[in-house]
């Protein structure tokens, strides 16, 4: 493998941020396929300022349900350039999946309930997962480890007839290595045996070691071994890691959740370093939906008087590799990139 | 990690599987065999195995570590220097920050035992003939590509059975199986420093002496406390360049040229093993600077054991190492003037055996990894011309 770890960070801002500008573009036509290497990728980053009751703090605010499944809605919707009808919002997830499919959604719950994937937004997209005929039985929502989600506010459901929902500790890992690039890891049974279509299902927030953690980096959360991808800024191991057949045959869609974001200090929850963003981010292209994510995040410190994750030496660098021509993961040149804000 | 130890030992399944963990049967105080452990407590599935160990109950504040605002935290166990935020963990994976507290939680947290005799090790210069209760931790500061005890160097210790064993416990296990000694192995001694050190300090309680098998990528002074309270160590010198080390190893060669130097000048016991890797360490140079290396450094008696690679983990594509190659590795360190080359992996190869370096007369025989023959004397020399023969041969 050409080893990636070297590149400077000149090379990288020169690939990653001289269009930072064209962020602001909107309303571009439909690409079909983001992946399509010539087409630009799709990123809806939609917001709804009353998701919550004014004056709710970071670790009360209680989210509006009525008023998250809408904007889910309208997410979906946007992305995939329909129509706003109830009928659509139906229409756009049996893009993603059908009745023939096993979904998995993977979570993140490393924070607890500050910073972790809303469950109400979770059961918005098994709603409309099985709205588009996926029997519930064939929807898992798993993360790592089980207690980690029951913190974070899920009920942990194994067997039966409904959404299924735990950890991979339930099952382990598959015995047989995964390698592309300099590490090898095993893949939680959960993804590999339990779903054919993968929903990330990540947060937006800081990562004092890689520089931002959201879609690609929430892959850490499949294999038994993230402890081994995190030197370097996590560069390229997010990227390779996302190379590997197991999760990139699988992904179908991105929806960040960003109802709550943490600008610094992350990955632990800090509620003096997080803010209501309100708001949900959504792609197919997790290469641009991480670059998008990312600059949100530098808007925002950029607000608190804190320096740039490049003058803090933590850039995440990895995107670019992620979207660099030896992975093709997906885009990073805002070019490329239609944010579709709504 | 010390992964060409089960290469150094044949190949044998000394590491405990994901499938099946012999019981120590410790609390239970249920029958072992004399010598070997009882029969593995059958198949004991990984989510139940992990699901049955209470956290807390390995988990201790950890003691080579400083404190960073933010709650992060600086590890100072290895060269590698983790800075690790709340709730992360560090490269080795066994190490987690709390709320701005490193804590390791795999003290006690035995997820592989077993007795072995001591030329397993190997240590082939220190209590001959006597076998080690051995344990190891899951985690490892390094990944070796040619690991062969990936599946518990390179898990987090929650993924693994393992079974609650005190530094106590395993003090008493070693004595009612007639072991002198307790080994730290398999897996990466370095990342359990903690429970090593406790452990070593109620063994040596007991009358019972601890040695290491390890990688020795540590830092100065972890080096000195943790390795401190042992009795002997075996290096995994695991190439001469720091190309392969970046590569193959994912650590630094300089730091265990430092701490081989370290344990030199602190009096420990100390064998070299190196794993020879076709193609990537097996260079004329790269041996002869090596021998050249260890003469000017450590001195011409430290034993050196050339091991025989086997593919496996991520170099699966490398042939067996040719014994031609190891017999080319030991005529270089010979000729550079080194007293104990070995040849291991390689049963029946007379370079198993110990000379006298004098009077070329055959010490100590070894078939296996069993000492068939010994003859030195209990003053250490050799019977025939008196020479001094370096190690401990004798309880």
């Amino acid at each position: 493998m050409t080893d990636l770890r070297n590149r400077s960070r000149r090379d990288f801002l020169a690939r990653c941020l001289t269009g930072a500008a064209a962020m602001g573009v909107a309303g571009l036509p439909a690409t079909g396929e983001a992946q399509a290497a010539a087409a630009k990728s799709r990123v809806v980053v939609a917001r709804d300022p009353l998701l919550r009751g004014s004056g709710a703090t970071i670790e009360s605010g209680r989210i509006d349900v009525g008023r998250l499944e809408t904007l889910l809605d309208r997410t979906m919707q946007s992305l995939f350039s329909l129509p706003a009808t109830h009928e659509n919002s139906i229409a756009a997830w049996r893009r993603v999946a059908d009745a023939s499919d096993k979904v998995s959604l993977k979570v993140n719950t490393l924070g607890g309930r500050g910073i972790s994937t809303n469950v109400d937004l979770v059961d918005a997209v098994c709603e409309r997962l099985q709205q588009a005929g996926v029997p519930a039985r064939n929807i898992i929502v798993w993360d790592r480890d089980t207690e980690e989600m029951e913190r974070a506010g899920f009920r942990i459901v194994v067997g039966g007839d409904r959404v299924q929902c735990y950890g991979t500790d339930r099952v382990g890992y598959e015995d047989d290595l995964s390698a592309w690039g300099s590490v090898g890891s095993r893949f939680s049974k959960i993804l590999t045996r339990s779903s054919n279509v993968l929903i990330n299902l990540p947060v937006l927030k800081d990562h004092d070691g890689a520089g931002v953690t959201i879609a690609l980096k929430n892959m850490y959360g499949t294999i038994h071994n993230p402890n081994k991808y995190h030197p370097n800024g996590c560069d390229p191991y997010v990227a390779d890691l996302n190379m590997l057949p197991e999760i990139r045959s699988r992904t179908k869609l991105v929806i960040c959740d960003a109802t709550t974001a943490m600008y610094e200090g992350g990955p632990g929850f800090k509620p003096e370093h997080s803010w209501k963003l309100n708001g949900l981010l959504a792609a197919r292209d997790a290469v641009a939906l991480d670059f998008t994510g990312w600059q949100i995040i530098e808007r925002k410190r950029a607000e608190m008087g804190l320096k740039t994750l490049d003058a803090e030496q933590r850039a995440p660098r990895y995107i670019a590799t992620a979207a660099n021509n030896e992975h093709g993961l997906g885009h990073c040149d805002p070019a490329r990139i239609a944010v579709i804000e709504i | 990690m010390s992964c060409e130890l089960v290469a150094a030992e044949g190949g044998a399944c000394m590491a405990l599987d994901r499938r099946s963990f012999l019981m120590c049967a410790l609390a239970s105080g249920a029958a072992l065999g004399a010598g070997e452990f009882a029969a593995p407590a059958g198949a004991v599935p990984l989510a139940a195995g992990a699901q049955a160990q209470n956290d807390a109950q390995f988990t201790f504040e950890a003691k080579f570590y400083e404190k960073l605002a933010n709650r992060k935290i600086k590890c100072k166990l290895c060269p590698r220097e983790c800075v690790v935020g709340d709730k992360e963990r560090g490269y080795c994976g066994v190490r987690e920050n709390h709320g701005g507290v490193y804590y390791t939680l795999v003290h006690s947290r035995v997820c592989a035992a077993h007795i072995d005799p001591i030329e397993k090790k190997p240590l082939f210069h220190y209590l001959p003939g006597t076998n080690a209760f051995s344990i190891a931790t899951a985690g490892c500061n390094v990944n070796c590509k040619f690991c062969q005890n990936w599946d518990i160097s390179q898990s987090r210790p929650e993924e693994i059975p393992a079974q609650y064993i005190s530094p106590h416990q395993a003090a008493d296990i070693a004595r009612k199986y007639d072991c002198p000694t307790i080994a730290y192995t398999y897996s990466e001694p370095v990342v359990f420093a903690e429970y090593l050190m406790d452990t070593a300090d109620a063994a040596h309680q007991a009358g019972v002496r601890s040695i290491v098998v390890s990688n020795g990528y540590m830092q100065h002074d972890s080096l000195e406390q943790a390795y401190g309270k042992m009795d002997a160590v075996k290096i995994d010198l695991k190439a001469f360049n720091e190309s392969y080390y970046g590569k193959v190893v994912t650590g630094q060669l300089k730091p265990v040229l430092d701490s081989l130097v370290t344990l030199r000048k602190m009096g420990k016991w100390t064998e070299i093993v190196y794993l020879v890797v076709p193609s990537l360490n097996d260079d004329d140079e790269e041996f002869r600077g090596l021998a050249a290396w260890i003469k000017a450094n450590l001195g011409p008696d430290v034993p050196l054991h050339f091991t025989q690679f086997h593919p496996e983990y991520l170099l699966k594509n490398l042939p067996i190492t040719p014994v031609a190659t190891l017999e080319r590795a030991k005529a270089i360190a010979d000729a550079e003037g080194l007293h104990y080359v070995y040849i291991g992996n390689v049963p029946g190869h007379p370079a198993q055996n110990t000379y006298c370096p004098q009077c070329r007369k055959m010490l100590v025989e070894r078939v296996g990894f069993t000492a068939s023959q010994l003859l030195i004397r209990k003053d250490s020399t050799c019977p025939y011309c008196r020479h001094s023969i370096p190690g401990i041969w004798h309880a």
